[in-house]
């Protein structure tokens, strides 16, 4: 249970995107809770990967694609989305892990502190404490501490993907975008990665798409239910799956459609 | 297509009201033996009461199950929660069913008759409440479950009545004490009847809408 309101890390307002003519997001206006787990949900196609995207200026890799609207970023209203901010520069603040594990073809220390590499970071002692906090932040630490210079695809699949959340970490981000995090993963996996997002999500603000509605219920604090390029309800994940406001919300969440 | 789930709802529904069916059924057997003095129903409502116990076992299981495989939301979490709580109060008007039994008959047995014409109230209105609760749990009819707890009212008003009147009876017939506890007990015993309905109600208006109304969190109407 939310018990009070948190700041505002990031203000989505009338956003609406489309790939050429088509429009995929409806005006779409919610707000990002610094510091807490939001959740997205809904049936395939109801664009709650292409809202996920918006944040990290993904769409910008490909042609014809457009937004209208603002993702306004706390503090300082920059919006994300103004073609004269820099993606890459938004890419360092806000990082994303994708449904895949996918490391690079590195050891572990190298895939951990990539980001930072590529930021200019050089000196080692400065690495190496980075990538012992990130790789201590994504519960990696203990099972590779002794083997940082081993190849990244030795490991299994769910510690692929917390090395990516790793790596994800190292750059300090404001926010972390998940992309159905573990939907490539076995249970134990599965489990270890909500234990992980549930601590993170007190040091970072934290937005994951998930097909996996009870693990939305399980992990987030906030939810928010697309259909059809629509937002149709918004609110505490504990008001919103014992008591959904929108008969849409209703017959998603209980299996009576999608 | 129908989910799975809806058919298991549904049966989950059919043996709570069943349950329900036997705690009338108690009910009617107790007051009939008291008010026609019939000491041959009070068995009755022992065998009865023994249905009941182990629908509730039956039922408790059932929602665990249903808890356990279905990771149940919303409104279908909803209900379940209601059910559980409905199965608790539904067991406990067993039991003061048997307590009006057993009171009843000791009361009948002492030969002693005491005028009490509020007690007959008091089972008409218990006897609407149950009723009418559980219909309002089948048909999911919110107005109908404001109605029951409004009876609630009358009831307690109808005990202490009952309070009042044998605490004047005793004090001018100390030599009859025990009938006059016995029918106190009783009026007792209907009224936490009444108290375990309204509950039910304020379950199925917690099932339909979301609403906790318990505590006076809310206004009834």
């Amino acid at each position: 249970m939310v018990t009070e309101t948190p700041s505002i890390k990031a203000d989505i307002k009338e956003l609406k995107f489309f790939y050429g003519a088509k429009q995929i997001l409806n005006s779409v206006s919610m707000p990002i809770y610094k510091d807490r787990l939001t959740a997205l949900i809904g049936p395939s196609g109801c664009g709650k990967t292409t809202l996920l995207r918006c944040f990290n200026r993904m769409h910008d890799l490909y042609a014809d694609t457009s937004y209208k609207g603002l993702i306004q970023l706390q503090p300082g209203e920059i919006n994300i989305l103004d073609p004269k901010v820099d993606p890459i520069e938004i890419r360092m603040r806000i990082s994303m892990v994708f449904q895949k594990p996918n490391p690079f073809p590195k050891s572990i220390f190298e895939n951990t502190v990539y980001g930072l590499k590529v930021r200019g970071v050089k000196k080692r002692s400065v690495l190496m404490d980075r990538a012992e906090q990130a790789l201590k932040d994504a519960a990696l630490w203990d099972e590779v501490k002794d083997r940082l210079d081993s190849s990244a695809q030795g490991l299994s699949g769910g510690q692929q993907q917390r090395l990516c959340i790793a790596r994800a970490l190292a750059i300090e981000p404001e926010i972390l975008l998940l992309d159905e995090p573990t939907s490539a993963l076995d249970p134990i996996s599965t489990g270890a990665i909500e234990e992980l997002v549930m601590q993170l999500k007190n040091k970072v603000t934290i937005i994951m798409v998930t097909h996996n509605m009870h693990q939305a219920a399980r992990v987030s604090d906030y939810t928010a239910f697309m259909y059809m390029g629509d937002l149709v309800e918004f609110g505490e994940t504990t008001q919103l799956f014992t008591c959904p406001r929108d008969t849409r919300t209703e017959n998603y969440i209980t299996g009576r459609f999608g | 297509m129908e989910r799975h789930f809806e058919t298991k709802i549904e049966e989950l529904k059919r043996i709570l009201v069943l349950m329900g069916a036997y705690v009338e059924k108690a009910l009617e057997e107790a007051a009939e033996s008291l008010l026609k003095e019939d000491r041959n129903r009070f068995q009755i409502v022992h065998e009865i009461e023994d249905k009941i116990n182990s629908e509730q076992l039956h039922i408790d299981n059932f929602c665990m199950e249903l808890l356990a495989k279905q990771g149940p939301v919303a409104k279908d979490l909803r209900f379940i929660v209601a059910v559980i709580k409905i199965n608790t109060d539904l067991e406990r008007m067993g039991d003061q069913c048997v307590n009006i039994a057993y009171n009843g008959l000791d009361y009948l047995q002492h030969g002693y008759k005491i005028d009490c014409p509020e007690i007959n109230e008091m089972v008409a209105d218990v006897k609407a409440m149950v009723k009418q609760s559980l219909d309002a749990f089948v048909k999911n009819d919110e107005k109908l479950a404001q109605k029951v707890m409004l009876m609630d009212d009358s009831v307690d008003k109808n005990k202490n009545a009952v309070f009042r009147r044998l605490e004047e009876w005793m004090m001018k017939n100390p030599q009859h004490i025990r009938p006059a506890l016995n029918l106190i007990l009783i009026a007792r015993n209907l009224e936490r009847l009444g108290d375990h309905a309204t509950n039910i109600a304020e379950d199925v208006i917690f099932a339909s809408s979301g609403r906790d109304i318990r505590h006076g969190r809310e206004s009834r109407t």
